[in-house]
């Protein structure tokens, strides 16, 4: 009965990162340590450059072997050029820094992770933004996300719960001269009255269930995406859309093309 | 009995017969620490890793096996010393490691991505392994010292552990796991001091001051015990850093650590699953977290009904959509969400079971005020029993049992309960709550939705099973399926949905947002339409598990969602084999997520353990071959090889196969494992001292091979007769009931007592050298049967786990069935 559902195909990506990555990782590393300042503060910022293209390819490797359910072939390029532009290891505890670019989440204290560079992607690419867009992040953390967001639209607000967390962030994108991001130190569940609506809702705090006020903060033809399952895995990615007419629906997305009927039959 | 033992060597360090009560001590201790560690890792981290470090961390015993081979001779010279300082390094390591390894790094969820962290859990097992080790070499140096001797110090060791499982059960309902982690450090101090009561003026001083010492040391740090740190990425650690929240309570027993967080900036707002269009925000709410994990919420309520109206939104308040009135069990109360739904709902009736009555007292008195005297109300009463038993024994008819969702996405979604047997969501549960139920009554239960889908399949092949086992030729008429985004509830009715149900059960999903995955009479387009998939799985699983030929659609899915039972009592567990290559490829994706790596954490412990034996084994047989000191042949060796660890991997498995049936039985997790282990433990110290008396000369192998008859015969008859047997005492009262299982367990255990002290003596008497190698094999046996004896039971079921038990018994007495070392075939 299951003739006309997709087979299951084991989907062979390529792997990353290669070896001479690795290697040219290393290298890269090196020279961000070992080069002594000023002169160094340029190779260093090269060498961060090189290291976030290794983290763009792995991640096009990923887009490439998963179907994005929900409209778009691949991941948007607008989306990727973003991701090579955000320095992602001012975003991590000093200690982290060497490991900023792999494509891995990383504890950045406090119980909190900084997600993994291919699911902030692709979460962002899910959200499908525009540059006149308002959007609201619940859950600020590290600042990453929002800064991601960020270079891709007109103004983020963004609201950490935990105390030293969200000063933290902000302190951090206001050093980074994110100017276009407003921040506080506040119970998420709320969402942020004062500028709703919103065409955009990043949910990064899990939680058993959507604040209904979140859902009356986003706009009508928006979008809320929230990121199910634990700190350093992602289950799957729900979307809540919102129509014209005010009924909202969400879908389930997995982060990887995995069918799990065997449909030979 | 120590004065004239030490007093018979000359040198006074000799003694003429085993320490017995220092042995039963240490046994007693070591086998309480174990346990312990459960606990401890439980609260810090999350279970399954605690028995993964666990299993591995009794390779000590293994090691002290390795090391006695080596250095018995020396050590035994000087006994009393030896056993002295080993049993003091066992308590103070018993303490340090733990503090040890409580400020390693070591952070499981990061073993996938972080490369650190596979040194970081080999540097736990090492530290853990210590404490071990030095209890083992106390153990082994008595049997080496003194062989002819072992039944009866076996015999003391077995009843020791048989009682430390129960004092550890008995403490921890009056002490903190911290606190009696420093008990059980004072014990290794106690076990000295008896030892050398009765030794010479200035080695009593020495190690009685050395005991003292350390038992105040230990004490004092007693008052506040060790404070635990659970990991920063538990429930409790987040709530806790949350501005303005509290810990306001901590109630600690064998069922686990509940605290209570008051949350007054950021409430809980607790409410799995709830309808995108509900636009009610819940009430305060405390929550309570067991384990440091695990959520539930004490809602406060102030009798206006109307506060409570987001219990109507959730996807488990479906059965009161049909019901009017009903007479409600709800299994799992918690902290009492699904009470307060059931009144809001207005059940005329509701019967409340909770396992942990510190739970309910939380409810009812420390803040009953807070819950509006939930518990207090005329049509409430609550029962502090486990779901099972309570079934089982009442007689009462329900018109609604439901059956709560208790465990936290978190750890569910972590794959954390793969290993934890659940007998509430097998076959043989469902098919008794509704055969509790009223004619027209509903069993609802609900669960997380978990894509792709698992949990809910899983779950509702079962019910289509226990309905079709129960007689019913038609169960696609009395199943109903409903999920939203995050939680999902099957239905089962006892008798034929109505079309007015039906309409009932249409209608709540379209005004709440959520979807049909199965009504009697279900269009395909009705299915995924509000919480879209690709393709709708829950449909097609649900049409599929009702269809003609299920098996072959269980057979084929990705995970294993073939319908837990009794005898595989595995309901979280979904990992296939099958399916591990292409989830590992996709695993920098999030291929992991899928993997539900319970079942394969354990794969990887016994490929560690086997590791881990093997060279603990061979390492002193290696060593000892090349200093040419060994004139044992190899074919004894061999022997010896294939008989304690058929006998160690025997005696485990029926050990943990019919403590899983008597757990059943007796209802209770925690006092039943308890007294089946001491029970088996006792009971084969017990023959183990009749070993002594009657295994002298050369009667020793008749009785092992009757005693392995024995065990065949009556593991034999418990498989056929056991379960339907205790399902007709099932609603006895506790205490005839642990009358019951301990006189089944008794003759069972005795013979398991005989056949490891007698083959000991053997070797005593012909190759004494072998016998801290056989110690050795027959303690890396323990540790690989534990992983084992799981992994066969998730596979293929307790039934084949005592089976393959009564081969191995079969196969050790082939084994010396003719001669058990060479020389001895001419001696008789």
């Amino acid at each position: 009965m299951f003739n006309g559902l997709a087979s299951p195909r084991f989907s062979k990506g390529r792997r990353w990162p290669r070896r001479p990555a690795l290697t040219r990782r290393f290298l890269s590393l090196l020279l961000v340590f070992a080069l002594p300042l000023p002169q160094g503060a340029r190779a260093a910022e090269d060498a961060w450059v090189e290291q976030r293209q290794e983290m763009l390819a792995a991640i096009r490797d990923m887009a490439a072997t998963t179907p994005l359910d929900t409209g778009g072939e691949a991941m948007s390029e607008s989306v990727m050029a973003v991701m090579g532009r955000v320095p992602r290891h001012e975003f991590v505890p000093e200690r982290m820094k060497p490991l900023a670019y792999l494509n891995r989440p990383l504890p950045i204290g406090h119980g909190q992770t900084i997600s993994q560079p291919y699911i902030v992607a692709l979460m962002t690419d899910l959200l499908d933004v525009d540059a006149e867009d308002v959007v609201l992040e619940v859950g600020t953390g590290s600042g990453y996300q929002a800064a991601v967001l960020g270079e891709l639209v007109r103004k983020v607000y963004t609201v950490e719960v935990i105390a030293p967390l969200g000063e933290q962030a902000a302190g951090r994108l206001a050093r980074l001269k994110y100017d276009n991001i407003e921040s506080r130190v506040a119970d998420g569940y709320y969402g942020w009255e004062e500028h709703a609506p919103f065409d955009g809702i990043m949910v990064t705090a899990a939680a058993g269930h959507v604040p209904p006020p979140l859902i009356r903060q986003l706009k009508r033809g928006g979008r809320m995406l929230i990121p199910v399952g634990g700190r350093f895995l992602t289950q799957y990615l729900m979307i809540v859309e919102k129509d014209e007419q005010g009924a909202v629906t969400t879908s389930q997305v997995l982060p990887v093309r995995f069918v799990p009927l065997t449909g030979e039959h | 009995m120590t004065v004239e033992a030490v007093a018979g060597s000359p040198s006074g360090a000799r003694a003429a017969s085993p320490p017995y009560v220092a042995i039963a001590v240490i046994s007693a201790a070591a086998l309480a620490y174990e346990v312990l560690l459960i606990r401890l890792f439980s609260i810090v981290q999350w279970h399954h890793f605690a028995h993964m470090v666990i299993s591995l961390a009794l390779l000590g015993y293994g090691a002290s096996g390795a090391f006695l081979a080596l250095s018995a001779e020396v050590l035994q010279r000087r006994f009393v010393t030896v056993f002295a300082v080993n049993a003091l390094l066992f308590g103070v390591t018993a303490v340090t490691s733990f503090l040890l390894v409580q400020v390693l790094p070591f952070n499981p969820l990061e073993l996938l991505w972080d490369p650190a962290q596979p040194m970081w859990l080999a540097l736990v097992y090492l530290v853990l392994a210590v404490p071990f080790f030095f209890a083992a070499n106390c153990l082994g140096l008595s049997f080496y010292s003194f062989s002819k001797l072992i039944p009866r110090a076996y015999g003391y060791d077995l009843i020791g552990a048989g009682l430390g499982s129960l004092g550890v059960i008995a403490l921890l309902y009056v002490l903190k796991p911290g606190q009696l982690l420093m008990v059980i450090g004072a014990s290794g101090a106690v076990a000295a001091a008896l030892l050398t009561a009765g030794g010479s003026v200035r080695r009593r001083r020495a190690v009685v001051g050395a005991a003292s010492v350390s038992i105040l040391v230990l004490a004092g740090l007693a008052g506040r015990g060790v404070s635990l740190q659970p990991s920063p990425y538990k429930g409790l650690s987040h709530a806790l850093r949350v501005g303005g929240s509290e810990l306001v309570e901590e109630k600690s027993s064998p069922l686990g650590l509940l605290s209570v967080v008051r949350s007054p900036l950021v409430p809980y707002r607790h409410a799995p699953g709830l309808s995108l269009n509900s636009t009610i925000e819940p009430p305060a709410q405390l929550g309570v977290f067991t384990d440091a994990e695990a959520l539930s919420v004490i809602t406060r309520f102030d009798g206006d009904i109307s506060r409570l109206a987001y219990l109507g939104d959730l996807t488990s308040a479906l059965p009161y959509q049909i019901l009017n009135r009903p007479r409600v069990l709800v299994l799992g109360a918690g902290g009492g969400a699904d009470v307060l739904q059931g009144i809001y709902h207005g059940a005329g009736e509701i019967d409340a079971v909770e396992v942990n009555p510190q739970m309910v007292a939380l409810v009812r008195d420390d803040y009953g005020e807070y819950a509006g005297r939930l518990y207090d109300r005329q049509e409430v009463r609550v029962f502090a029993q486990e779901a099972r038993g309570f079934v089982a024994g009442s007689e009462r008819g329900y018109d609604l049992i439901q059956v709560a969702l208790l465990d936290s996405f978190g750890a569910s979604s972590a794959g954390l309960y793969a290993l934890s047997e659940s007998y509430l969501y097998t076959v043989e549960a469902l098919q008794e709550y509704v055969s509790r139920l009223r004619p027209g009554g509903l069993l609802a239960i609900t669960r997380w939705v978990k894509l792709p889908p698992r949990d809910g399949l899983k779950l509702f092949a079962t019910a289509a099973a226990a309905l079709r086992l129960s007689g019913v030729e038609d169960p696609e008429r009395r199943l109903a399926w409903v999920r939203g985004w995050s939680t999902s509830t099957v239905l089962v009715s006892n008798g034929e949905f109505s079309p007015q149900a039906v309409a009932a059960v249409r209608q709540f999903c379209t005004e709440r947002a959520f979807d049909l995955v199965y009504v009697p009479g279900i269009r395909p387009g009705e299915a995924n339409r509000r919480n879209v998939l690709a393709k709708p799985l829950f449909f097609l699983g649900a049409q599929a598990v009702l269809e003609h030929a299920p098996a072959e659609f269980l057979d084929s899915y990705k995970f294993d969602i073939r319908p837990a039972t009794d005898d595989r009592p595995y309901y979280f567990n979904f990992f296939r084999w099958s399916s591990l290559p292409e989830l590992l490829d996709l695993r920098q994706q999030g291929g992991m997520a899928l993997l539900d790596s319970g079942y394969l954490v354990l794969v990887v412990t016994l490929l560690q353990a086997v590791a881990a034996s093997a060279l603990l084994i061979l390492l002193p047989v290696w060593i000892r071959s090349r200093r040419r000191i060994s004139s044992v042949p190899a074919g004894t060796k061999w022997r010896v090889f294939f008989y304690f660890m058929a006998i160690g991997l025997a005696f485990l498995f029926v050990e943990i196969a019919f403590i899983q049936r008597f757990v059943l039985f007796l209802s209770h997790p925690v006092y039943a494992v308890s007294v089946v282990l001491a029970g088996f433990l006792i009971f084969a110290g017990l023959g183990s001292r009749y070993a002594q008396r009657e295994g002298r000369s050369g009667a020793w192998r008749g009785l092992l091979l009757a005693a392995v008859t024995g065990i065949a015969g009556i593991s034999l008859i418990y498989l056929l007769a056991l379960a339907p047997g205790l399902d007709a005492l099932m609603s006895w009262h506790d205490l005839p009931k642990i009358m019951v299982t301990l006189m089944l367990i008794a003759p069972l255990a005795f013979l398991m007592g005989l056949p490891f002290p007698l083959a000991l003596t053997a070797l005593g008497d012909r190759a004494r050298d072998l016998i801290p190698w056989a110690w050795a094999v027959n303690g890396c046996a323990s540790v690989l049967a534990a992983v084992l004896a799981t992994l066969l039971a998730i596979q293929l079921g307790f039934t084949f786990v005592v089976l393959s038990a009564i081969v191995l018994y079969a196969f050790a007495a082939w084994v010396v069935g003719h001669s058990f070392t060479d020389r001895e075939a001419s001696i008789g």
